[in-house]
């Protein structure tokens, strides 16, 4: 499975959206109805299916489903 | 009774567990079930908390933690995710005084009780809680003092720091209360420990004309309120401070 196709399997899963919702774009927060903390606990599940530690400085950044396959990408060795 | 406040299963961290209301609260939850890691500042203390648990046939052991360093909470969570998964109950327990007046108070005295009586519980708090999130389930109870509440001349430092965790808990059970995860406070009045046995005939003649219920409390009797907050029957308490002091001071 690609990274991106990763990424979407993690989103659907922890915000509990339909998978249709889920473009690249979207906003966690703004499109995909998520709180700040669940943007907390995706970031943890990020982390546990990529085997890396995002800084909390990086984390914040993570805010749309793009910017968290480009961090995959940017700092996965064993992608 | 023993089965409505079942722990079993639960794993317990209690901080400054080796002697006081600490060792009691350690083997109260014990008695429910619990696996419990109490800490101690030194390995003599953590060995003495290993022999009591024990002693009591209650899994779990004592381990050095120094509350005012990042370093030491970080490797002692590492240490235990690794040996027994992740922390359910915290109790923030750990605590010291730096008694003075206002007037005389050094930077010091001020910053070392700011340090291990309310930094401490930050850090240790957000040590935990990763885990608590991934299971959906946690408690988190700090031991807060009847002086945050009522003052107390000499213990400016002491009754900030104990207010101050008031605060921290009720916003921090604002922010998980969605995952199932509790925080709360007990703060003891007079209790009988070895700090309270110094003191004289006439200084507790005077204590108790202030305590309707005329003695001092057993660590037991703080303990108790713990074990309620953690146990299933406590579920629905979160944000809340439970006075335990004889009615020394009513909230």
């Amino acid at each position: 499975m690609s990274i991106e196709a990763r990424v979407k399997a993690i989103v659907v899963e922890q915000l509990g959206v339909d998978e249709s919702e889920v473009t690249n774009a979207s906003s966690f927060i703004d499109d995909l109805g998520a709180d700040s903390l669940d943007t907390v606990e995706l970031v943890m599940a990020l982390e546990e299916e990529f085997g890396t530690e995002i800084p909390d400085e990086e984390a914040e950044k993570i805010t749309t489903v793009q910017a968290a396959i480009d961090y995959i990408n940017a700092h996965q060795a064993s992608a | 009774m023993s089965g409505l406040f079942s722990l079993h299963g639960e794993l317990a961290l209690v901080t400054g567990a080796s002697r006081g209301i600490g060792r009691a609260i350690a083997e109260m939850l014990g008695q429910q079930g619990a696996t419990v890691i109490g800490t101690a500042t030194s390995e003599q203390g953590a060995a003495a908390i290993t022999e009591y648990l024990t002693a009591a046939g209650i899994q779990g052991q004592g381990k050095v933690l120094d509350v005012a360093s990042h370093e030491s909470i970080d490797a002692l969570l590492a240490a235990l995710t690794k040996e027994y998964g992740g922390i359910s109950i915290l109790v923030n327990n750990a605590g010291i005084t730096r008694d003075n007046l206002l007037m005389r108070m050094k930077d010091e005295e001020w910053e070392s009780i700011i340090n291990t009586n309310l930094t401490s519980i930050f850090r240790m708090s957000k040590a935990c809680i990763r885990s608590m999130m991934k299971a959906k389930k946690g408690r988190i109870i700090s031991i807060s003092s009847v002086v945050g509440a009522s003052g107390n001349p000499g213990q400016t430092n002491y009754a900030a720091a104990k207010a101050g965790l008031v605060g921290f808990s009720k916003s921090l059970a604002r922010e998980v209360g969605s995952r199932n995860i509790t925080v709360n406070v007990v703060a003891p009045g007079f209790i009988d420990t070895d700090m309270t046995r110094e003191l004289s005939e006439d200084q507790r003649a005077a204590i108790f004309q202030n305590i309707p219920l005329a003695r001092l409390g057993q660590a037991q009797e703080i303990a108790a309120a713990v074990v309620y907050l953690a146990s299933p029957l406590g579920a629905y308490v979160t944000g809340e401070t439970i006075h335990v002091n004889g009615g020394m001071y009513m909230a």
